[in-house]
């Protein structure tokens, strides 16, 4: 006689982004193994995770894959979407539930989504910055596509710790700030190492004809900074965290302009 | 004789003063904004018990040089291009705080 039920495999892997191991469940085991080549230096074994999430794959669609993210807030619940995925999330319960179809693009964007949102709570951000460890200390450079978060990243000296070359992760520790690595990667399509330390500075980005920092007043610091903030939700809460957070840090930290030539003199200023 | 305004801050944003300058963060549509002198002072003298006529008077007039008629014609359009932005409130009641239920803007 057949059984009444159909005993499903689940598959899982903890992938943990600053510190903050994210469970990933999956009945696939092909998504499974993607995962774990995509986020492989962020997995941790350990079985302790902050939230768990269940991916419910569906067959691909056509979805555009510059639409719009929607992020909001209705009762405890956070509901993400864009044209190729659906999520939601519920903190208190630490659960969520994705749905998407097989591919790292999708799950990679909730991710960000949920360390954004995370973050602002604690006063750390998301950035589109590249960003790397020397002497002990952690560098941003911060800038908009095509600013030279790539080429800095290339012009890196070799004593260096790449922690991203496209969005930095900024934790807030007591009154001090901390860049992590991320596996958000940009056009250098390499992924940052898993590592952090305390932020010594803050570069705009400007490729100009030589090398040479100015420093940036406080206003135009934190301004700069909102413009290259990840940042998703039109909640009141949200904005408030987030300008909060930025302000914080330009108090904090210093921000320079660093104009540069794709040349790798530059690495022994700021480094 | 004119009716009194009175403005208050808006609860649903977030402002701050950076060096010199007051930018002030609105929750609907994530817009950044930076206030000159004159609503710097005008943003931060908005409690909702103090009138505007009040606010030009002691805080404006004593600031800049400016005939207080100016001022209060400057004050009045300045008021309303920063509630239209969500950024002050306005009505000719004085205006409850945030713990108290907040009477919305009312345009002129």
């Amino acid at each position: 006689m057949p059984g009444l039920a159909t005993q499903v495999e689940c598959y899982s892997v903890v992938i943990a982004i600053g510190g903050i191991p994210v469970r990933v469940n999956t009945t696939d085991a092909d998504f499974l193994e993607m995962l774990q080549e995509r986020y492989a230096g962020f997995l941790s074994a350990e079985a302790r995770a902050e939230f768990d999430f269940d991916v419910d794959l569906v067959p691909p669609a056509f979805a555009n894959p510059d639409a719009d993210v929607s992020v909001t807030h209705r009762s405890g619940r956070w509901f993400m979407e864009r044209g190729d995925f659906r999520a939601e999330w519920e903190p208190a319960a630490r659960r969520g539930s994705i749905r998407q179809s097989a591919n790292p693009y999708s799950i990679d964007a909730v991710l960000r989504i949920v360390h954004t949102l995370v973050l602002a709570r604690q006063g750390g951000f998301l950035l589109h910055s590249a960003s790397a460890i020397r002497n002990g200390k952690a560098l941003l450079f911060a800038g908009v596509s095509g600013a030279g978060k790539t080429t800095i990243s290339r012009l890196a000296p070799v004593d260096a710790t790449l922690l991203t070359d496209e969005i930095s992760y900024v934790r807030k520790v007591g009154e001090d700030y901390v860049a992590c690595g991320t596996p958000f990667t940009g056009e250098l399509a390499k992924l940052g190492e898993n590592t952090s330390a305390p932020v010594a500075a803050l570069y705009l980005l400007a490729q100009g004809p030589e090398n040479r920092i100015d420093p940036v007043a406080v206003a135009d610091a934190g301004r700069e900074l909102l413009a290259n903030m990840l940042f998703f939700a039109e909640d009141q809460e949200l904005v408030h965290w987030a300008f909060q957070a930025a302000c914080d840090f330009v108090h904090r930290v210093p921000v320079y302009r660093l104009t540069f030539m794709p040349d790798a003199r530059v690495w022994q200023m700021i480094g | 004789m004119n009716k009194k305004i009175y403005v208050a801050r808006s609860p649903r944003i977030a402002a701050r003063m950076l060096g010199e300058e007051m930018l002030v963060m609105s929750g609907q549509g994530s817009t950044l904004f930076t206030l000159n002198p004159t609503a710097t002072i005008l943003w931060q003298a908005a409690d909702g018990a103090t009138s505007l006529d009040e606010i030009v008077e002691r805080r404006i007039c004593s600031e800049f040089e400016v005939k207080p008629e100016e001022a209060m014609r400057d004050a009045e359009a300045l008021a309303e291009d920063l509630a239209k932005h969500g950024i002050l409130l306005i009505s000719e009641q004085p205006i409850a705080g945030p713990d108290s239920p907040v009477q919305e803007q009312q345009q002129p």
